[in-house]
């Protein structure tokens, strides 16, 4: 099976404080460190597995600056066979269509049974896979956590939905998926494994290799922009309720209700 | 001119989401002058389509027993048949709203941004959005194009509900237009739903925790937990002691050797809050905490804070919770 | 001399001259062990290479001391003593034995040396010697058959109960014994019977015994003893010397060579691969232990030698609180593996190659806290850190890391710290100190004569932090010159190497190299046992290290510090070992006596202390994962500090502190309990100048 996973570089969050600049056109980003986002890493390990399975090979490919290439190389290193860069001046400002449409350029350039992306990112929002497949007029799931191939033609998978209930669905091949956390374990790659990798050549694709339009991604063609960052107003430490212990419990129950701690 | 906004209902079993009415208020937010029409598909859906005119004033209905499940590849092929080129559609941000709402905007040729959590107006045919980056570490405005259309998702709980005020709408019945050519999306099949096992909960997903700690005591007291949880419709976690202790599993277990879990809301209940603890909670949650320990660590990371003794208190939130219900 | 008896080498059987099977027996029972000994030693010519020819002088004075002195036995008394009764024992009749089986085709030959004086002297130590043997045999055949004691029990996962083949050997070694006392009784018996000189035989021996029994016996059967006993002596002898190597007994041929390839540094970790450079570890195609041959000779020597004694297990705290890891099976496994895998008859196996998931299992692997207990203990010297700590690498390099251990992993490597917090946070700790106490800062151009290396946890944890603010009280009321790298530092990596992923462990140690050497510092103190294990064993070129206790005690000796009296005297103070101070790196006296120095202090130790102490829980990356357990260690370490009626565990490690805090809360007894580090102990009662 030939499997292309879209992947993702984006800032660490965990333990790092995300904080706006001065002027809140970003995030401080002096301090922050990189790494692919977590969902994608579950995406690459199922399709290392379905590809160890049944054969075929695994594509990882990312939309972004060179310093994307660190992430397909932490994929590769995972197991991936194949990294694409595709970068270009002109996808700068892309929203999450002009995204999708640099992808399926690169998609229909291969031929691919199964397109994998990540559920979502912590600074995105989830909607390249559902996007590239309507693009493609492919079938589509998101929230995927567990994938069973059943033939060379349609796959069964299972969806999460609420309440850890899972909705199972049989789908037909080619078709792209979001892959949720927790699906598989995905392997550990240290310095050792991108190392490995180092000197192995990935090619980078623009948007004249892609057979791009100028104006049909980037800036221009986006209907969707960030205007600035600005930090949430938060509290300071615990706000102490006060007053007998039913009054307490009635103060609670309020606050509970307004910030949706009550199904 | 004033937006046309078309709000998709959940519901389920005959029972409309409580996420409905949000979407009232958000639609109100985007254009306070907006025509707002609700959709509802499904089969059997007229007592869902009846109680819903009360708060809109049309209600377009897709109605056939194939549509018993929604199938989210079927009903963006209906939409796609029967919504007006330009309108501006939301969506629930849940399970379904992911599902349908990326792959809804490009058919419909407009835009589309997720997990809208405020409105800040319109200008010039953009709309400006609020939404949360980073596990809700950071803020962000977007600006929205919603002059060729636009499909939004909306995160529940982030607008407060607009009452019925008996709108007096009516219902249009839409199917024969959306069934027009046969049902659509045929390539992804609804099988069954899985249920999930009991004590198997996955707290990584939950939105509400009611986390209890060596406060608790005793291994019997885990029944008020349990209690709270059930009341305010959330899951019971855990720290470690109670783990060691084996009153609850260890699937159930906040912190950096246990779970690591994103909720919206984390009550903590006689937790102390150590590092390893805290580590397991991400996404800077709505934190409540009940402690006897004024000086527990853990009020410096909460948001509300309770000193009492949860045993005396927790039982008389539950009740009171339940009463409101 | 005249003897009354004809010899094996002159007598006939039915015709048959008995000389036949005196030569053939040796002849047969030589060739068989050699054929065995061939296949035995076939897998250490293809394991990995291991560098243990250096060293001799160090190596021979081990020698002496922990095989021919059997040093490390009477730590299990009566088993160490029964042992040592053996062993003497075999060393004595070793030269009997070898002399018996020559005398069967050289009538009367005597060893050069042992004629006259000597070898009388000779014969009656071994009289004594066999006596001892036998009694020895006895006592423990009933010791392992009634008593039964609970550290050679097998667990059911592990296979069968391995009581049998003891007593069998018990029994092969009596039958020696008996046997030889039984051809030499019968000699002499005759020779008394007929009023010929006889060989002298010292009374209470089991000889002796024989002799007196026989004194009644007539010349037919005393010859018929005489003969048969010997060449059951002969059988049993080559027998025995064959059946050595099928098993746990190997030991008694394997156990010199293995304490002569000890492992004579302590505390560091062997390289990935001996005699490769760290630089060109990148050339390296496979890292660690992932199939059999990839242990060194010496740690198949190890599974070889494995006398299944279970004192490694016994000790070993992840078996003890029901992790699912017991040392002595690792060795018992690999032995079995080796053996099935080396068949004696018939070609070598091809077999499961992956060791993981068929002899070991990954929660096994990960569920040792690299304590070393298990080593402490073995009385022959089997390693087992470094082969945990080799498997280990293995995984990594396969990318089987548990999820839990992924991100620490991730975020050392990015940030320098388990945590993944900031780098310029590093210092954060000490802003609360007071102004008079100050911390220089290397990284911004200060320079300083003593580096305080304060580590990750010291420096991100917010209880830990107080031990860095003790620390650097300490010194500075001291007048020590000193500073620290703030920003620049990064996790020693102690841990990291000890979980396998040696590439990222080089990574911090040559950052953390380089920046100290940079800083232009004289001398290194740390407060952190893993910190001062890693910079001592496992990083090279650095000014030397020392543990704030050690510094503690230097200057209250020179009166830098003073200290005052203790104030509450219903505090009863015990001091637990951290493992990296202790065992790794025998500091045990020091941290001692810097908690004595505070006037009128109460200090107990519990029972098991010093290079016994029992592992808290193990620190650095052990904190992110958690294997199957009945029961944390920091609980049983806590019920130990009560037992010897203390009410304050005092540590000298940060990861001790925080797992004995937590048991203490986790064990309801607070209040009752109180963990303090040694830092903090002696910062508090610093007299006021």
């Amino acid at each position: 099976m030939e499997i292309l996973v879209c992947v993702k570089r984006v800032p660490d969050t965990a333990e790092n404080e995300i904080s706006v600049n001065s002027s809140g056109s970003d995030i401080e980003r002096g301090d922050l460190v990189y790494s692919v986002n977590e969902w994608d890493n579950y995406a690459v390990e199922e399709a290392i597995q379905i590809r160890d399975k049944v054969g075929g090979s695994v594509t990882v490919v990312s939309v972004g600056d060179a310093e994307s290439e660190e992430v397909l190389r932490r994929e590769m290193a995972m197991g991936a066979d194949k990294g694409i860069l595709l970068s270009d001046d002109a996808f700068a400002g892309s929203d999450g269509k002009g995204l999708a449409t640099i992808l399926k350029a690169e998609i229909l350039k291969g031929k691919y049974d199964l397109v994998l992306t990540g559920a979502q990112a912590d600074d995105g929002a989830g909607q390249i896979g559902g996007m590239l497949a309507a693009m493609l007029d492919w079938p589509y799931a998101s929230l995927v956590n567990r994938v069973e191939l059943l033939d060379d033609k349609k796959i069964k998978i299972g969806r999460e939905i609420a309440g850890g209930n899972q909705e199972i669905n049989e789908i037909d091949l080619p078709c792209v998926l979001s892959i949720q956390t927790g699906i598989n374990e995905p392997r550990y790659v240290g310095i050792r494994g991108i190392r490995k990798v180092a000197s192995v050549e990935i090619p980078v694709h623009g948007a004249s290799e892609l057979g791009l339009n100028a104006d049909s991604v980037g800036k221009t063609s986006a209907k969707v922009s960030r205007v600035d960052y600005f930090v949430p107003v938060l509290g300071k430490g615990a706000e102490l309720l006060e007053g007998s212990i039913e009054e307490k419990v009635e103060k609670l129950v309020e606050l509970l209700k307004s910030k949706g701690g009550i199904k | 001119m004033a937006l046309q906004i078309f709000t998709y209902i959940l519901h389920k079993d005959g029972v409309i989401d409580d996420t409905a009415l949000e979407m009232v208020a958000a639609a109100g937010k985007i254009d306070p002058a907006a025509s707002i029409t609700a959709i509802v598909v499904g089969s059997k859906t007229d007592a869902v389509c009846n109680s819903l005119i009360a708060s809109f004033k049309e209600v377009w209905k897709i109605d056939n027993d194939a549509l018993s499940y929604p199938n989210s590849e079927v009903i963006r092929g209906l939409l796609t048949r029967v919504i007006p080129k330009g309108s501006t559609l939301l969506f629930a941000l849940d399970p379904f709203g992911m599902d349908i709402g990326p792959g809804l905007s490009i058919k419909l040729e407009g835009a589309y941004v997720p997990d809208a959590v405020g409105f800040n107006g319109i200008e010039g045919g953009k709309l400006k959005v609020v939404r949360q980056e980073y596990s809700g570490q950071v803020s962000t405005h977007v600006l929205c194009d919603i002059s060729g259309g636009a499909v939004l998702t909306i995160r529940p709980g982030a607008f407060r509900a607009v009452e019925a005020d008996a709108a007096g709408g009516t219902v249009i019945d839409k199917t024969a237009d959306a069934m027009t050519g046969g049902l659509p999306g045929g390539a992804r099949r609804y099988i069954e739903v899985v249920q999930a096992e009991v004590g198997d909960v996955d707290i990584t997903k939950s939105e509400i925790l009611v986390s209890v700690g060596r406060g608790i005591g005793e291994q019997e007291n885990i029944d008020i937990i349990k209690e709270l949880a059930k009341a305010v419709g959330g899951d019971v976690s855990c720290s470690r002691p109670i783990v060691d202790a084996k009153w609850l599993e260890k699937s159930r277990q906040v912190g950096t050797s246990g779970q690591t879990v994103k909720p919206k809301v984390y009550m903590a209940l006689g937790i102390s809050g150590s590092f390893q603890h805290l580590g397991g909670i991400k996404g800077s949650p709505f934190m409540v905490v009940v402690n006897k320990n004024p000086k527990a660590p853990i009020f410096q990371v909460a948001d509300i804070g309770v000193v009492e003794d949860l045993l005396e208190f927790v039982p008389l939130l539950t009740e009171k919770i339940n009463e409101l219900k | 001399m005249e003897t009354a008896l004809i010899s094996p080498a002159g007598a006939s059987v039915f015709g048959i001259p008995t000389i036949i099977f005196s030569v053939l027996i040796p002849i047969i029972g030589i060739c068989l062990f050699a054929v065995i000994m061939k296949k035995r030693i076939a897998p250490l010519l293809k394991a990995s290479p291991d560098s243990r020819f250096d060293r001799i002088p160090e190596r021979v004075a081990s020698l002496i001391k922990l095989w021919l002195m059997q040093y490390r036995q009477p730590r299990y008394m009566l088993a160490g003593v029964l042992h040592i009764m053996i062993f003497a024992g075999f060393l004595i009749l070793s030269i009997r034995s070898t002399s018996l089986v020559v005398i069967g085709f050289w009538d009367g030959f005597i060893l050069p040396g042992f004629k006259g004086i000597i070898g009388h002297i000779y014969n009656i130590l071994k009289d004594y010697a066999a006596t001892m043997v036998l009694v020895a045999c006895i006592i423990a055949a009933i010791r392992r058959g009634f008593f039964k004691p609970k550290r050679y029990a097998v667990p059911e996962k592990y296979g069968k109960d391995h009581t049998a083949e003891a007593i069998f050997v018990l029994g092969l070694i009596s039958t020696l014994m008996i046997s030889e006392s039984l051809y030499e009784a019968s000699l002499v018996a005759a020779q008394v019977i007929s009023g010929s000189e006889a060989e002298f035989l010292p009374p209470g021996t089991l000889v002796w015994v024989f002799k007196n029994m026989l004194l009644g016996a007539s010349s037919e059967s005393l010859q018929t003893i005489h003969l048969g006993s010997y060449f059951i002596h002969d059988l049993t002898f080559f027998f025995f010397l064959c059946f050595l190597p099928m098993g746990k007994h190997f030991h008694v041929i394997t156990s010199i060579f293995n304490v002569f390839f000890m492992r004579l540094n302590k505390g560091n970790i062997k390289p990935v691969r001996y005699g490769m450079d760290e630089s060109k570890l990148d050339e390296i195609e496979s890292f660690g232990i992932k199939k059999f041959e990839d242990f060194t000779w010496k740690h198949i020597l190890d599974f070889y030698s494995c006398a299944d004694c279970g004192r490694c297990s016994d000790q070993c705290p992840a078996n003890i609180v029901g992790r699912p890891l017991s040392p002595r099976f690792i060795s018992i496994k690999g032995r079995d593996h080796s053996f099935k895998k080396y068949p004696l008859f018939g070609s070598e196996e091809k077999m499961d190659e992956v060791l993981i998931g068929s002899v070991y299992s990954e929660d096994e692997i990960w569920s040792c806290t690299t304590c070393g207990a298990c080593e402490q203990e073995c009385p022959i010297m089997i390693e087992y850190i470094d082969k945990i700590v080799d498997l280990r690498r293995g995984m990594v390099d396969e990318g089987m890391v548990p999820q839990s251990l992924q991100k620490p992993l991730s975020a050392l490597e990015k940030r320098g710290n388990p945590w993944g917090k900031m780098e310029k946070k590093r210092a954060d700790w000490t802003k609360d100190l007071p102004e008079e106490c100050n911390v220089k800062m290397l990284e911004k151009g200060d320079t300083a004569e003593t580096l305080y290396f304060v580590d990750s946890i010291t420096s991100f944890d917010d209880r830990m932090q107080n031990i860095g603010r003790a620390t650097a009280k300490i010194l500075s009321a001291a007048g020590i010159d000193f500073g620290i790298l703030g920003s620049l530092e990064k996790d020693s990596g102690n841990e990291v190497r000890r979980f396998g992923e040696e590439m990222l462990f080089q990574d911090l140690k040559s950052n953390n190299t380089e920046e100290i050497v940079n800083s232009g510092v004289k001398n290194i103190v740390t407060s952190d046992p893993h910190a001062f294990n890693a910079l001592k064993n496992d990083y090279s070129g650095l000014p030397p290290v020392e543990h704030i206790s050690q510094t503690i005690v230097k200057c209250v000796k020179s009166g830098k510090i003073k200290l005052k009296g203790i104030e509450d005297g219903s505090r009863i103070y015990t001091y637990h070992d951290p493992c990296y101070l202790g065992r790794h790196n025998d500091v045990y006296e020091d941290p001692r006596a810097a908690i004595d120095a505070i006037p009128g202090i109460n200090r107990v130790d519990m029972e098991k202390c010093r290079d016994r102490s029992f592992c808290c829980g193990g620190g650095g990356l052990m904190l992110f994962y958690e294997p199957e357990e009945e029961q944390r260690m920091g609980v049983v370490r806590v019920e130990m500090a009560k037992k010897a009626g203390a009410n304050v565990i005092v540590t000298a490690c940060p990861f001790c502190l925080v797992n004995i805090e937590d048991a203490i809360k986790v064990s309801g007894m607070e209040g009752k309990m109180e963990a303090i580090d040694l830092a903090e102990l002696i910062e508090i009662h610093i007299a006021d100048k």
